[in-house]
């Protein structure tokens, strides 16, 4: 098949092979499981469960609120030991609403509903089977894969692409999945396809995973599934690169893939969802890479959500040396983190040790407008322009350059030969600009309130004034009846 | 030759002054149109935050120059930037980025259930009744402090709100130093 | 029509009010921080200097010079050209309140700005006619709105580098505006002597 060509991107070394080489072993059961509430796009799940209840493995313990959301169930059976705050695993490392479970090493499961042909399900079901199970984007998007099934199906899909890329260097966890579970992949594919009606499905995957495309391949004979071989490169994982390089469509400015007919998933995504389907389990385990130069014994592991990433350190052997940095997902656009015990959750992709060599930290020095940035940037921005402007906070002056197109990928940071930390500024700016945002938002709702309690304020007076009107017309009344009485009684008498 | 000076001078500014307020008349403008411009942007929560009488006072101010932009403390950076571009003034953003968020908060303990506070609240953003103990919503309270005023027993209080997982976002990264750049 | 022309571009180029003649640094410093307010007020200016240049040349030969009171030429430019400003002023806070309010106090100040008087005695000086001393004048605000745009542009940029503490601000701004001098001084020789 013929790939397009793509603008930009990386090569950095990429350090699979440590961990590559070996199976997915499934993590012993833990004691405790610290089950975030939000672990999705969107607004937070609410809780079904209180402290003392016993659950049993996948039973859901909160609901999804609102359009964008997400279930979550328990991954292990025991008792709920805790409802509150718990470290997120997040780099602010902020406590969110977590439920804690214990677990009483039973792992046993509650009442499954099981499809015996998942392809009679119409594409409605398939959808609700998916909400249901609470399976989100495992790239690291966590956006409810639900949700993003009927908005393509409602806006017409024709093509589906499943991103085998793992661009990302060190992460090994799509690449061993489909090594050793292309069986369910190829038929958790087959059944998002049969959910949106696409007509093509096309698996990409990079060029240094060769026993994955052979995996998959094999799997795929005979379907329509298409395995495509795309070079490796980052950022390749992206969706829009991933769309690019397939279809040599590109997403308009601000829009999504549905927009161009086309929908993308991540090949871990169609596993949990051919298991969600087919077998009724929820989405209560993600495979993990456990990697780094830090890392006596690099691996992949099959973890239960809400366990402590202490835990799956401990599984891989420990640390071989100190670690320099700890980081959650993959080196160029994964969540640097302090706190060992913060929970696996539905995003988490890797964990990495990563020693002092392996980051490349230097002092930054000043921007000599070289363009290495702008060679690199798979979007076709001006990252240093963007950042210039965003240093003198003309915040307005970035987005004018495109500072919203930005996928926040790190190219550019990773090729700056001057070390400015130009992907950093970018994600501030958008915080910025989305804290802006709700001031705007609240500001709008502190208008209405005022106005509504003013037009209040001016309702009381009016019925007050028009209630003394009125008394004061039926005194007046009275009276004039009394003295037409005593007038007439006056008269009688006379 | 002095007198005509003096006459031609005088009649050339006679003229130029009738012109103009013939002008004048025809080019009028009623009010200051900007005021209400500059309404529309702020709050309108009628706070008296800035120090003047409401939020047609301060876009009044802010309309004739004599108010900075950044006079609008519930409206925080968004508004200061709308007024700053509005008006073509520079913002002096120093002195609002260290503003954290903040709401009123009741201590419980001490509520007297007095009333005074959500009588005085000009969002709504406190309920309760007499002889019951009030409560802040969040999202409606602007942090503008009247509550705080009339407590009599210092039951409200404002506090910074918390950072969440939604509100939290990446610092600004550290400027490149100074002697490098030179 | 090749003398308008070259006039045209000898004015706004070669002898650039502004970059080769110096007048009006005023505004060249105070209005160029965005480009908005630099367009406004190239454009208030090039309405006033025209229209000045019109006026003055009218009073100074068929006022001053009949009357013989050519001493008080400064006094009833001023007066001209004050009132013109005036009434700029009033058509531009009608029709565009938001310019008004973003050129703000440098609105008035056109009355003081060098450049217009300036061209108003260099027009009596150099002895022009009418239609001349009209072009005059258009050019002159058109080399001037053109050099507004260009130090705009350049300070538009400059607010994004990282200039030394010592140099930020004023300063960097006028090492600019004297090379961009630099610059214009190459046109000396464009209208082929």
């Amino acid at each position: 098949m013929k790939l397009f060509e793509l603008r930009g991107g990386v090569h950095p070394e990429g350090r699979k092979d440590l961990s590559a080489g070996r199976h997915i072993r499934v993590l012993p059961l833990p004691k405790k499981l610290f089950v975030p509430l939000q672990q999705h796009i969107g607004a937070p799940a609410t809780p079904l469960v209180n402290v003392g209840d016993k659950v049993l493995k996948g039973q859901l313990i909160a609901l999804a609120q609102g359009a964008v959301s997400s279930s979550i169930h328990a991954p292990t059976s025991g008792v709920i030991a805790a409802l509150g705050d718990f470290p997120a695993p997040h780099p602010s490392g902020l406590p969110v609403p977590t439920i804690t479970i214990e677990s009483d090493g039973e792992d046993k499961w509650i009442a499954r509903d099981e499809a015996y042909d998942p392809f009679a399900l119409t594409p409605e079901d398939i959808a609700a089977r998916v909400g249901a199970a609470g399976i989100v984007g495992l790239g690291g998007a966590t956006f409810p894969a639900a949700l993003k099934l009927n908005l393509s199906r409602n806006s017409g899909v024709h093509t589906l692409i499943m991103n085998g890329g793992e661009c990302e260097p060190y992460l090994t966890c799509d690449d061993r999945i489909m090594r050793e579970r292309a069986g369910q992949i190829v038929e958790g594919i087959r059944l998002i396809a049969h959910a949106v009606a696409a007509k093509e499905i096309l698996v990409g995957i990079e060029d240094n995973k060769p026993d994955a495309i052979a995996a998959m391949q094999a799997a795929a004979e005979g379907t329509p599934v298409k395995v495509v071989v795309m070079p490796s490169m980052y950022p390749m994982g992206s969706e829009k690169q991933i769309i690019q390089v397939l279809t040599g469509k590109e997403i308009p400015a601000g829009g999504r893939p549905a927009d161009i007919g086309v929908l993308v998933h991540n090949v871990a995504t169609a596993y949990a969802v051919q298991q969600a389907v087919c077998y009724g389990k929820p989405l209560i385990s993600r495979i993990v890479t456990v990697s780094g130069g830090a890392i006596m014994t690099p691996c992949n592991v099959e973890a239960l959500i809400g366990t402590p990433v202490q835990e799956l350190i401990d599984f891989a052997d420990g640390y071989e040396q100190p670690a320099a940095r700890l980081v959650l997902g993959g080196p160029m656009m994964g969540q640097q983190f302090t706190h060992t015990g913060v929970p696996v959750v539905k995003g988490t992709s890797g964990v990495l040790a990563l020693m002092q060599d392996e980051i490349g930290q230097a002092e930054p020095s000043p921007c000599i407008r070289c363009s290495t940035c702008v060679r690199a940037c798979p979007i076709g921005l001006v990252p240093l322009e963007m950042a210039a402007h965003i240093r003198v906070s003309d915040l307005s002056g970035a987005v004018d350059l495109g500072l919203k197109d930005c996928i926040a990928c790190g190219s550019c940071s990773y090729v700056c030969p001057a070390h400015i930390p130009l992907v950093h500024y970018f994600n501030y700016a958008k915080g910025d600009l989305a804290a802006q945002e709700r001031t705007k938002l609240k500001q709008e709702a502190t208008r209405k309130l005022a106005e509504a309690r003013n037009e209040r304020l001016a309702r009381i007076e009016r019925e007050r004034a028009e209630a003394a009107a009125r008394r004061k017309a039926a005194r007046e009344a009275k009276e004039r009846a009394k003295q037409e009485a005593a007038a007439k009684a006056a008269e009688e008498a006379a | 030759m002095l007198f005509s000076a003096i006459v031609s001078l005088t009649m050339l500014g006679a003229i130029l002054g009738l012109l103009l307020g013939v002008a004048a008349r025809y080019l009028k403008v009623e009010g200051n149109p900007l005021v209400a411009e500059i309404e529309q942007l702020l709050p309108g929560s009628q706070c008296g935050q800035c120090g003047f009488a409401g939020c047609t006072g301060a876009a009044q101010a802010l309309a004739d120059g004599t108010a900075p932009a950044g006079l609008c403390p519930p409206g925080g950076r968004a508004v200061m930037q709308a007024l700053a571009a509005k008006l073509g003034i520079e913002a002096d953003l120093s002195g609002v980025e260290d503003n954290v968020p903040m709401m009123a908060e009741i201590k419980e303990e001490i509520c007297i259930g007095c009333t005074r506070c959500f009588k005085v609240c000009p969002t709504d953003a406190i309920m309760g009744a007499a002889q019951q103990i009030h409560v802040v919503f969040r999202e409606a309270c602007t942090a503008c402090g009247k509550c705080e005023e009339v407590c009599p027993t210092e039951s409200v209080k404002l506090q910074p709100i918390p950072a969440t997982l939604q509100s939290w976002h990446w610092p600004k990264p550290q400027q490149v130093a100074e002697g490098a750049a030179a | 029509m090749s003398e308008y022309l070259l006039l045209l571009l000898g004015t706004a180029l070669v002898n650039n009010v502004v970059l080769v003649k110096f007048l009006g640094l005023c505004p060249f410093m105070g209005v160029s921080k965005k480009m908005d307010g630099a367009l406004g007020m190239g454009m208030a200016t090039t309405f006033v200097l025209t229209l000045a240049t019109a006026a003055t040349w009218m009073l100074e030969h068929w006022l001053l010079l009949p009357l013989g009171i050519q001493y008080l030429r400064i006094l009833a430019f001023i007066l001209v050209i004050a009132a013109t400003v005036q009434f700029t002023e009033m058509v531009i806070r009608k029709t565009s309140p938001g310019l008004y309010q973003v050129l703000g106090i440098y609105l008035p100040l056109i009355t003081t700005n060098c450049a217009v008087l300036g061209i108003a005695l260099l027009n009596v000086q150099e002895k022009n006619g009418f239609m001349h001393s009209l072009m005059y004048g258009f050019g002159s605000a058109l080399g001037f709105t053109l050099v507004m745009l260009l130090f705009t542009g350049l300070r538009v940029r400059l607010a994004l580098a990282q200039v030394p503490s010592a140099f930020s601000g004023a300063p960097i701004g006028f090492v600019v505006a004297g090379l961009l001098s630099l610059a214009f001084m190459g046109f000396a020789g464009l209208a082929g002597h």
